[in-house]
C-alpha cells in the first residue's frame, strides 16, 4: 500500500515540512484572507490539472490549454456582453473549449500528428489569433450580473470551490473505478495491449482531449467571473503550471502511471512556493527557479526508479 | 590441387547460455559459386552468418578468408576481409539517395573532409550498372521499390568490393518477376568471381540457382552437396530426419461441436486469402508454416485485427458475421494470446489484478464500476491456477519475470471465458520448465471444452500438441493433417509448396 502511494506521500511530505517552516519562520502564510487567495487563484489551473492528467496518463501531452483558455474566457465575455445570460455563457465556453480539444484530438489520434506538434501549433495561432482579433484590447463593461455570476462574491466563491472539489473527487474516483478510467491507463502504457484486449486506443485520445478542453473552458469561466474585466492575455503560462503540477505528482510524462491524488499536491506544493517566498521575504524572482528544480528532481526520481525497478532479467526498453 | 576457397568455416561451435546452437559446422564456400545455405528455423544459419559477419565470436573453430586465417572477426575486420550482407529487409537510408547511402558504405576518411558529389554520383551509377540495374544515383532510397532497395544493397556491397556475399532470405519480401530479375544480378555476380551464400526456404529458388547446398539441423552440418543429383524430396529428408526429443503431454479428449468456421476467409491488408477452417471443442488446431507464410496474419484477421475483407466467419451459432474489431472479437469469445507478448501483451505499469481484467472489466465490475474485490479475487484465481510467482496481485506486471509475464498475459484471456483461444507461439523464449507447464494447461483448457488455435514454428511442438494440422504456405493454408498422418516430413513438404506425396512419409 505504501508502496503504490510512494510519489503522493513524498509529496505530502514536502508540502508538511514547507508548511511547518512557515509556521515557524512566517505565521502570517496561515491567515485565512491569504489561504482563500490561494485557493481561489489555484483553482482554475486545478481544474485544467485534471484533464492534463488525463491526457498524460494517456501518453500524450496539451500545450495549448493556456490558448484555449484565454479565448474561452474572452468569448464568454462577449457572448454575455451580447446579452446571453450568463450561465449560458459559461456553456458556450465549454463547448468552445471542447471543440478546439476535439480539434486537437482527432489530429492526434486520427490523423497521427505527434500531440506536442498539433498543440503547439494550436497554442501559437490560438494565441495570437485571439490578439489579431482583439487588438488586444480587454473585454470591458461587462454586464453587472457577469462578475461573480451575480451572486455575492463569497457565494460565488464557495460554488467556485464547491465544483472544484466535486471536478476533483469525481475524476479521483472515476478514474480508478470505471472501465473508463481502466482504459486511460491502459492507452497510456501499452496501447498495442489496449487494442487487442478491446479498447480503442485512438477514441480514448480523443476523448481525453476533449476532455481537457471542456475543463479548459469552465475554468476560463470561473476565473472571468473574478473580475469586472476578461484581459486578452489570460492563461499566459497556464500549461507549464498545469503540465508541472501533474509531473511533480508522480504521473509518468510518458503516460500509463499517475493518480489525480498526486496531480492534487503538486498542485499545492508548487502552489504554495510563490508566496512561501514573499512571506519568507526571498525576492519573487526565485519561484520559477525553484519550481523549475521541484520538477527536475521529480522526473529525475521518476527515471532512476524507472531504472531499477524492472525485472532484472529483462533490459529496459530504450530510452524509457 | 583444388583453388583455394574464398571462405573456410571449420568445426564451428558456439552456444548461448548453455544451450548449443553450433556445434562443428564446417562450410566452405569457393569463388563464382552460389551455395545454398537451408534449414530449418532454429537450425542454426543464423548463427553462422553472424558468426562469419564478425557479429557474434564462435566459441571454436576458425574461420579463413582466402586461405589467411581471421583470428579475431568483428563486423569491421570481415567489411575489410570482403564480407557482405545482405538481409530480408534492407538496412538503408531511406530519406537518403541512393549515391549517399552507397558513399557511406563505401568512402572512408575524415569527418571534416570535403564531399565530391559528381564523383559520388557518379561511384554510384558505375556501381549500379554492375549489378544489373539502370537507376539515378539522386534518387531517394525511400521512394524505391523492395527489389531496387535490394538492388541498392548489392551494390553497397559490389562498392566495399566483396567478394562473399550472403544473401539471407532476399526474395521474402518480392514477387515472381521481382525475384527473376534479382536472379539476374546473381548470375552476374557470379560470373564475376563473387562468392555468395544464398539463405532461402524456398527450394524450388535453390534449385533454380545454387551450384552447391549446405544442410544445417540442430546445429550440426548435415551434408554439403552438388545442386546436380540432388531432388527436393532429398533435400527435405536432410533437413528434417529428426527424432522428437520433448514428451508431450497430450490426452485425448472427446471433440465436441464446431465452435468457429470461417469460410474462404480473406484480408488484403494481412495478405492472407481464402482461408477455409473449423475448430472443434477440445480440439487443439495447430497452425504450422514458416516465417512469413501468413500465420500470424491469419490470427489477427480472426481476431478482428486487420479485418476480413472477404469470405464469412461463424462462431458458435453466431450465423456468418464479420469481426471488426477485437472488441466485437470478445464479445464473441475469442481470445487472442500474441506472439510478442512483452510488446502486445501486457501493460507493464498496471498491477497483475489490473491486467487480468483489462479485457473483461465487465465481469468485475458491478453497475458499471470496477469492484477492487473481485478484481482482485478475479487476478488471485488466476494467479494460483497458473501458478505466477508473485507476492500479491497488486504488484505492477513489469515486475514479474518473463514467464510470468506471460502467464498474467494468458490470465487475461482467460478471464474473458473464450470459446476458442488462438495462441501465437505460445512456448518462444519460454525456459523448459514453464514449456511444460503450458502445454499441461493447454491440455487442461482443451479438456474443459474450448478450442485451441496454436500457432507454431516448432514441429516438434505442432506434432505432439495439435489434434490435427493447418499448414499455412504463402498466405494461405496449404493443406491439413490428422494427428496420426502427420509427419514432420509432411509438415515441411506442406510449408514448401508442395504437395505430400505417400512416398515422401517415410523418413
Amino acid at each position: 500500500m505504501l508502496e503504490r502511494y510512494r510519489r503522493e506521500i513524498s509529496v505530502a511530505g514536502a508540502i508538511l515540512a514547507l508548511a511547518v517552516v512557515l509556521a515557524f519562520v512566517a505565521p502570517g502564510f496561515f491567515t485565512l484572507q491569504n489561504q482563500t487567495d490561494l485557493l481561489l487563484t489555484n483553482m482554475p489551473v486545478l481544474i485544467v490539472a485534471l484533464g492534463m492528467t488525463l491526457v498524460i496518463l494517456a501518453g500524450q501531452i496539451d500545450i495549448s490549454v493556456g490558448s484555449v483558455f484565454a479565448i474561452c474566457g474572452v468569448a464568454a465575455g462577449v457572448l454575455a456582453k451580447m446579452g446571453l445570460p450568463t450561465p449560458i455563457a459559461g456553456l458556450a465556453a465549454c463547448a468552445i473549449g471542447a471543440a478546439f480539444g476535439a480539434l486537437n484530438g482527432a489530429l492526434v489520434a486520427y490523423v497521427r500528428i505527434p500531440s506536442i506538434v498539433v498543440t503547439l501549433a494550436m497554442m501559437v495561432a490560438l494565441r495570437d489569433g485571439l490578439r489579431w482579433t482583439t487588438q488586444g484590447a480587454w473585454i470591458q463593461n461587462l454586464p453587472p450580473d457577469f462578475q461573480w455570476f451575480g451572486l455575492s462574491q463569497s457565494a460565488s466563491q464557495s460554488a467556485t470551490f464547491f465544483c472544484a472539489v466535486l471536478l476533483l473527487f469525481g475524476f479521483a474516483w472515476g478514474l480508478r473505478n470505471l472501465a473508463a478510467g481502466r482504459a486511460v491507463y491502459a492507452t497510456g502504457s501499452n496501447a498495442d495491449a489496449a487494442r487487442l484486449s478491446g479498447i480503442h486506443p485512438n477514441l480514448v485520445t480523443c476523448a481525453v482531449f476533449i476532455v481537457t478542453g471542456t475543463l479548459t473552458g469552465f475554468a476560463a469561466m470561473l476565473n472571468s467571473v473574478r473580475f469586472n474585466q476578461i484581459p486578452s492575455n489570460a492563461g499566459l503560462g497556464l500549461e507549464l503550471k498545469v503540465i508541472a503540477a501533474v509531473v511533480v505528482g508522480g504521473t509518468a510524462i510518458t503516460g500509463g502511471k499517475g493518480t489525480i491524488l498526486g496531480t492534487l499536491l503538486g498542485m499545492i506544493l508548487l502552489g504554495m512556493i510563490g508566496p512561501a517566498l514573499t512571506f519568507l521575504g526571498v525576492s519573487a524572482y526565485w519561484e520559477r527557479a525553484i519550481q523549475g528544480v521541484i520538477i527536475l528532481a521529480a522526473v529525475a526520481v521518476d527515471a532512476l526508479r524507472a531504472r531499477s525497478g524492472r525485472y532484472a532479467g529483462s533490459p529496459a526498453p530504450a530510452g524509457a | 590441387m583444388p583453388p583455394t576457397p574464398l571462405l573456410q568455416a571449420t568445426s564451428i561451435t558456439k552456444s548461448y547460455a548453455g544451450l548449443k546452437a553450433l556445434s562443428n559446422v564446417s562450410l566452405e564456400l569457393r569463388a563464382g559459386e552460389v551455395h545454398a545455405l537451408i534449414g530449418e528455423n532454429g537450425a542454426g544459419k543464423s548463427t553462422l552468418i553472424k558468426i562469419i559477419t564478425g557479429a557474434v565470436t564462435a566459441d571454436s573453430g576458425t574461420l579463413a578468408v582466402g586461405g589467411q586465417a581471421v583470428a579475431h572477426n568483428s563486423p569491421d575486420i570481415s567489411r575489410a576481409l570482403g564480407i557482405a550482407a545482405i538481409y530480408q529487409q534492407p538496412s538503408l537510408f531511406p530519406h537518403l539517395t541512393i549515391a549517399e547511402n552507397i558513399a557511406l558504405a563505401v568512402e572512408s576518411g575524415s569527418a571534416w573532409r570535403r564531399l565530391d558529389w559528381t564523383a559520388r554520383a557518379r561511384l554510384a551509377a558505375g556501381l549500379l550498372a554492375r549489378a544489373g540495374a539502370s537507376l539515378d544515383p539522386g534518387k531517394l532510397v525511400g521512394s524505391l521499390s523492395m527489389p531496387e532497395q535490394q538492388i541498392v544493397e548489392i551494390a553497397k556491397a559490389l562498392g566495399a568490393e566483396a567478394k562473399i556475399l550472403i544473401m539471407d532470405e532476399p526474395t521474402a519480401s518480392l514477387s515472381d518477376r521481382e525475384v527473376e530479375s534479382l536472379f539476374g544480378v546473381v548470375a552476374l555476380l557470379r560470373s564475376q568471381g563473387v562468392g555468395i551464400i544464398y539463405i532461402s526456404h524456398r527450394l524450388e529458388e535453390i534449385s533454380a540457382i545454387a551450384d552447391r547446398v549446405t544442410v544445417l539441423r540442430d546445429g550440426h552440418t548435415i551434408a554439403t552437396r552438388d545442386m546436380q543429383g540432388v531432388d527436393r524430396a532429398e533435400l527435405i529428408r536432410l533437413m528434417v530426419g529428426r527424432e522428437l526429443s520433448a514428451v508431450f503431454p497430450k490426452r485425448q479428449v472427446p471433440i465436441g461441436e464446431t465452435v468457429l468456421r470461417a469460410v474462404g476467409l480473406g484480408s488484403r491488408a494481412a495478405g492472407v486469402h481464402d482461408i477455409t477452417l473449423e475448430v472443434r471443442r477440445g480440439e487443439i488446431l495447430g497452425l504450422a508454416g514458416l516465417v512469413g507464410s501468413g500465420r500470424t496474419q491469419l490470427a489477427e484477421t480472426i481476431f478482428g485485427l486487420t479485418p476480413a475483407d472477404s469470405g464469412t466467419m461463424e462462431v458458435g451459432e453466431s450465423g456468418a458475421l464479420r469481426i471488426e474489431s477485437p472488441a466485437a472479437a470478445i464479445r464473441h469469445g475469442i481470445g487472442y494470446v500474441p506472439e510478442d507478448r512483452r510488446q502486445h501483451g501486457i501493460v507493464l505499469e498496471m498491477p497483475i489484478a489490473a491486467n487480468v481484467s483489462l479485457a473483461n472489466l465487465a465481469s468485475v465490475s458491478r453497475a458499471g464500476l470496477i469492484s477492487e474485490t473481485r478484481e482482485c479475487a478475479l487476478a488471485e484465481r488466476y494467479i494460483g491456477q497458473l501458478r505466477v510467482k508473485t507476492q500479491s496481485a497488486h504488484a505492477e506486471a513489469g515486475s514479474l519475470s518473463g514467464g510470468n509475464q506471460q502467464k498474467v498475459a494468458l490470465a487475461r484471456w482467460l478471464a474473458i471465458k473464450p470459446t476458442v483461444l488462438i495462441l501465437d507461439e505460445p512456448t518462444q523464449g519460454v525456459d523448459v520448465g514453464s514449456k511444460a507447464e503450458i502445454h499441461k494447461l493447454m491440455c487442461d483448457l482443451a479438456e474443459a471444452g474450448l478450442a485451441i488455435i496454436m500457432i507454431s514454428s516448432e514441429l516438434p511442438e505442432i506434432l505432439g500438441m495439435s489434434d490435427r494440422i493447418a499448414v499455412m504456405h504463402a498466405g494461405t493454408i496449404a493443406g491439413f493433417l490428422s494427428r496420426a498422418e502427420a509427419t514432420q516430413h509432411k509438415i515441411l513438404s506442406l510449408a514448401l509448396g508442395h504437395e505430400a506425396s505417400p512416398d515422401m512419409g517415410q523418413v
